[in-house]
């Protein structure tokens, strides 16, 4: 699998910001309209990271208006203009598919404190 | 496989092949053969030891270096574009758009049943059916009192020639022999492909 990774190396972007599942996320997104370009912001909860290499996503949570939304992008899309953390989450798994399933009070996280 | 991002950012499924460098073993004519044809080589074998006494003077014979494969390649004429003994073909022959057919041996299935076969819609699983997925009928009665042949029945499945037609390539990266074709290609990780150039 060397070979593979000789192929997507030179496409993956360099300083990543460090973020993981259960960190509140901004991700600031390219919209085409028509010929202009503007920035979009997604900001929610990160309830999943999966892959590897160039193929690596996350899956962004947040509820709008009562409705959950969730929306998964590659970590390495040129479309993604920054992900920003705005919190850190303080979480006991992986995948934070629980959180579907709660709403309101009981569908918060705790924040990571590091002392 | 792996994935690209194209100009909008959208994503493009790529398989990445190792495609050449092949260098042209044998100049195979009409005159002397009976038809018009190349032989050419893949994946040089750098053990001397492993190379056969005949393959050995094979390859002395034309001074190019034993390669591990060996596959022979049909022209429809000795007309041009014509091809020298010693002659290298590489990645470099494929241009970024150009679509291509891939021939490879697909992955090994074993006894498969025929939904999983011939795409047998098969029975329901549940509300008291006891027909899940099995074949059925295999034909009517006393005429013609025997089945056809070649009708579709459960069996080995996979491991045969398979051909995959107008591949778009993606990117041609001639520095480390790779080519990126949109889509799946048969067989496992590492098998042997041909690629053929479309007319």
């Amino acid at each position: 699998m060397d070979t593979m990774r000789r192929v997507e190396e030179p496409l993956l972007k360099r300083q990543l910001p460090e973020f993981f599942p259960g960190d509140t996320v901004k991700v600031q997104l390219k919209v085409h309209e028509g010929d202009k370009e503007r920035i979009q912001a997604f900001e929610g909860i990160v309830i999943r990271r999966r892959g590897d290499g160039l193929r690596a996503t996350f899956t962004v949570r947040k509820v709008t208006y009562g409705v959950g939304v969730e929306r998964t992008f590659p970590i390495h899309s040129p479309l993604l203009e920054k992900i920003e953390r705005t919190r850190r989450g303080r979480v006991r798994r992986a995948k934070l598919y629980y959180l579907r399933t709660l709403k309101g009070k009981a569908a918060r996280i705790r924040e990571h404190r590091t002392s | 496989m792996t994935q690209l991002f194209d100009e909008n950012g959208k994503v493009v499924p790529v398989t990445v092949i190792e495609a050449g460098p092949c260098p042209v073993v044998q100049r195979k004519t009409a005159a002397i053969d009976g038809y018009e044809a190349i032989q050419i080589g893949f994946w040089p074998q750098l053990k001397a030891k492993r190379v056969s006494r005949p393959m050995r003077g094979h390859f002395e014979k034309v001074k190019v270096a034993p390669q591990k494969q060996l596959r022979e390649f049909r022209l429809e004429s000795a007309a041009p574009p014509s091809y020298t003994v010693g002659q290298v073909l590489t990645v470099a022959l494929f241009g970024v758009g150009e679509k291509v057919r891939v021939i490879g041996t697909s992955k090994g299935k074993g006894f498969q049943g025929g939904v999983k076969r011939w795409g047998y819609r098969g029975g329901p699983e549940t509300h008291g059916s006891m027909f899940h997925r099995a074949p059925g009928s295999i034909g009517a009665s006393s005429f013609p009192s025997r089945v056809f042949k070649g009708h579709h029945m459960p069996g080995r499945m996979g491991g045969a020639l398979t051909t995959v037609k107008a591949l778009k390539v993606v990117k041609v990266i001639p520095e480390q022999n790779l080519l990126l074709v949109r889509g799946a290609v048969p067989g496992p990780a590492g098998g042997l492909l041909t690629i053929l150039k479309r007319r």
